[in-house]
């Protein structure tokens, strides 16, 4: 392939063209993580009255602190949660929309709602269906003869927080999912299913390798919604406990300047956090972006 | 030419009349008061706006307690920081050390030029916020502090015809209910607050060293050396085995256990008078908290909780003066007492609580005064006048998680109150570090 090549008349045109986008990532990135980095080494109270520099000892003291461990594995428990649940779900949802002719954007539009509501929302709706006293869901269980309380229970709190991030989620993953299906072409389901390959055979043989490009990539952008989009979910419902059971990292970060105004160690987590999200993109672009063909 | 003449004289007169008001001085004030609380403290500003012509207080709702001091701190950084700001006991430790960003209250008192006494504040309420020297730090506003919360029907249908005055009359209570089929006797919220902090202030045990911190950034944390309590807290933890005590979650979270029936009895701030006799569709009242007669006779005091307002400083002399009238205002016993009434925050002067006595208030809403009466019943003690440790908030949210490690039975009494004395006390090192 002949690689394209523009070319300007004025020299300073291009630069003019991408000064927008330099600006503000200047003002909404690079700006911000420097302070963070900036603040991640200092001790300060909360006022900024008395400044003194620590150097490593705000992550030191992090990664001695089991509880601080403790909530990367609860975090990494949590985003896988999110991620296999919001995308099963939104994948069954895709096939079956895939297979409906009538009113079939009456369907995608309901079910690309959820995407709408803000994150607290969501966090307050799903708090009153599980409030173990009033909630309408807590009373069916109880029915059922599970006695859900995710007061004391850290379990219940930890599933409370996954259904509701993965909530909203499946309305992104579903519309990613039923383009990716519409895009196989129909020749090939269709040859298949001449040779008597039934729905689910087709569906395994067929659409989710030709869907992994689409899989790879949503794994991706959901375990970075659940690690850092999630907060309001959690403000919402459970406050990251009992005890430690739903204090993901995102929510410790908030946590720890705005409740605790302890912004040395808050951006000292806010750094550790930008680490993984750079892991996490570099991952994308090295093995995803060039598996998909353009 | 007619329509530039117009448009001149309009001018104008917009600009006399408009006149007089930039002559005022403009007093911003920040709170957290939302709701119906929050159109009460919009009243009592234009109350004291329509009183005089040289000040305008600007109120401001900012959010919750944690979001309008967080709020304020960021505009103090930045060099735009209001004149007042409400903040919440715990944070009173923060804002006193922040000296140079804080004005004490006696000071903009005693500098400003109108008549004052600290005095005339109810003692339970001033101690929290005055220093060991007596100097008053901010000016109390809205102070509540926690009761028993009791459903009558559900008593007496169990044949309790005396609202339990101890623990063990509570778990009494507790087997005549279950012996009539009612599982759950009793819960609370903001358990630190309720369970331990006033637990340890009501039998007159200390909660941390120096005065419970009044007497230094060096204090500890010893609230897990009070065998009564762990003893209590592990007979409650057990209890849950079958249905006495059930936990409804951290802050207010546990209120519908109460106002559904399902608990009988419900341990929380006075200040819920206002949405129980909204939501409960039973007889209720409320009580003093229950003693533990194994720690003490009788009761000593309770301790507050709500906020006060906090003077900053970076504004001139003459704006100083203007803070001063407005509580002076503030304190009158006739805005106090209508405050009071209005919110089911207790009176914080003296003279407010008899005006409300007079006009009756008490007879005509029975058990309104249980909160007062409590915070009032001693001279209060060095572990019953309040506390004041720094990083209080996040060491609130330590005890909650213990405690709930406690109520899932993933350890004992003994275990729980330890880990959180010992993770709180770091913090309280932290915070001596950053302050010293």
């Amino acid at each position: 392939m002949r690689p394209k090549r523009v070319t300007f008349r004025h020299r300073w045109l291009p630069y003019a063209l991408i000064a927008p986008q330099i600006v503000i990532t200047i003002v909404f990135f690079l700006w911000p993580a420097s302070q963070a980095i900036y603040q991640s080494v200092l001790r300060q109270d909360a006022f900024g009255l008395r400044t003194e520099f620590v150097g490593m000892a705000n992550f030191g003291r992090l990664f001695s602190d089991p509880l601080y461990l403790e909530s990367f594995w609860t975090t990494i428990a949590f985003s896988a949660l999110v991620a296999s649940l919001s995308m099963g779900i939104a994948l069954i949802l895709a096939v079956m929309a895939d297979r409906v002719i009538r009113t079939a954007t009456a369907y995608r539009t309901l079910l690309i709602w959820p995407y709408a509501v803000a994150p607290a929302v969501a966090g307050v709706l799903w708090w009153f269906l599980f409030n173990p006293t009033i909630g309408i869901a807590a009373y069916a269980m109880d029915a059922l003869g599970y006695d859900w309380n995710h007061y004391v229970k850290g379990s219940d709190a930890m599933a409370l927080i996954v259904i509701a991030s993965a909530w909203r989620q499946v309305s992104y993953n579903f519309l990613f999912f039923l383009a990716g299906l519409q895009a196989i072409p129909r020749s090939l389901t269709e040859a298949a299913a001449i040779d008597s390959a039934g729905p689910l055979r087709r569906f395994w043989t067929i659409q989710l390798p030709l869907l992994s490009p689409t899989v790879f990539f949503l794994i991706v952008v959901n375990v970075v919604y659940a690690f850092f989009e999630t907060f309001g979910v959690v403000h919402a419902t459970t406050s990251g406990g009992p005890g430690q059971a739903t204090n993901i990292l995102v929510y410790k970060v908030w946590r720890d300047a705005f409740e605790g105004l302890n912004l040395g160690s808050s951006a000292a987590q806010s750094v550790i956090l930008m680490v993984i999200v750079i892991a996490l993109t570099a991952i994308q672009f090295r093995y995803i972006e060039r598996r998909v063909e353009y | 030419m007619t329509l530039y003449r117009t448009t001149t004289a309009t001018a104008v007169a917009a600009l006399m009349a408009a006149a007089p008001a930039f002559a005022q001085t403009e007093i911003q004030l920040w709170h957290a008061m939302g709701g119906a609380l929050g159109e009460k403290v919009e009243e009592i500003a234009s109350g004291f706006n329509e009183m005089q012509d040289d000040y305008t207080v600007v109120p401001t709702y900012k959010g919750d307690y944690t979001e309008n001091m967080t709020a304020a701190i960021a505009a103090f950084r930045a060099g735009e920081q209001p004149h007042i700001v409400q903040v919440f006991e715990v944070g009173t430790a923060t804002m006193m050390a922040a000296e140079g960003a804080v004005r004490p209250v006696q000071a903009v008192m005693d500098n400003a030029d109108i008549e004052w006494d600290s005095e005339v504040y109810v003692p339970a309420v001033k101690s929290y916020y005055t220093t060991p020297d007596g100097d008053m730090l901010s000016l109390p506003f809205n102070s509540s502090t926690p009761v028993m919360w009791y459903n009558r029907d559900l008593l007496d249908e169990a044949g309790v015809t005396e609202v339990p005055q101890t623990w063990d009359e509570m778990f009494a209570a507790a087997e005549a209910l279950q012996a009539n089929g009612h599982d759950c006797a009793f819960s609370f919220g903001w358990q630190s607050w309720v369970m331990i902090e006033n637990y340890l202030a009501w039998h007159d045990q200390p909660i941390g060293t120096m005065e419970n911190g009044f007497a230094g950034l060096e204090t500890e944390l010893v609230f897990d050396e009070s065998d009564d309590l762990t003893e209590l807290l592990q007979r409650i933890a057990d209890s849950q085995e079958n249905g006495t005590f059930q936990y409804g979650g951290r802050r207010g979270d546990s209120l519908p256990l109460f106002t559904s029936g399902e608990c009988a009895m419900w341990m929380n701030s006075s200040a819920y008078y206002a949405g129980i006799s909204e939501q409960a569709e039973f007889e209720f009242g409320q009580a003093m908290l229950p003693i533990n007669t194994e720690a003490a006779e009788e009761p000593q005091n309770s301790i507050i909780g709500g906020a006060t307002l906090w003077v900053l400083e970076g504004h001139v002399d003459e704006e100083y003066q203007g803070v001063a009238e407005f509580f002076n205002y503030l304190s009158s016993p006739e805005v106090q007492a209508d405050w009071h009434q209005a919110s089911g925050y207790v009176p914080i002067t003296t003279a407010a609580y008899e005006l409300s006595q007079e006009q009756g208030f008490y007879e005509s809403n029975p058990g309104t005064d249980t909160a007062i009466k409590q915070l009032s019943l001693n001279e209060p003690t060095p572990n019953s006048k309040g506390l004041r440790f720094g990083n209080y908030v996040q060491v609130r949210d330590i005890i909650n998680e213990e405690l709930e490690d406690l109520w899932a039975g993933n350890q004992t009494a003994a275990e729980a109150l330890a880990e959180a004395a010992a993770r709180g006390n770091m913090l309280l090192r932290d915070f001596e570090d950053a302050n010293d």
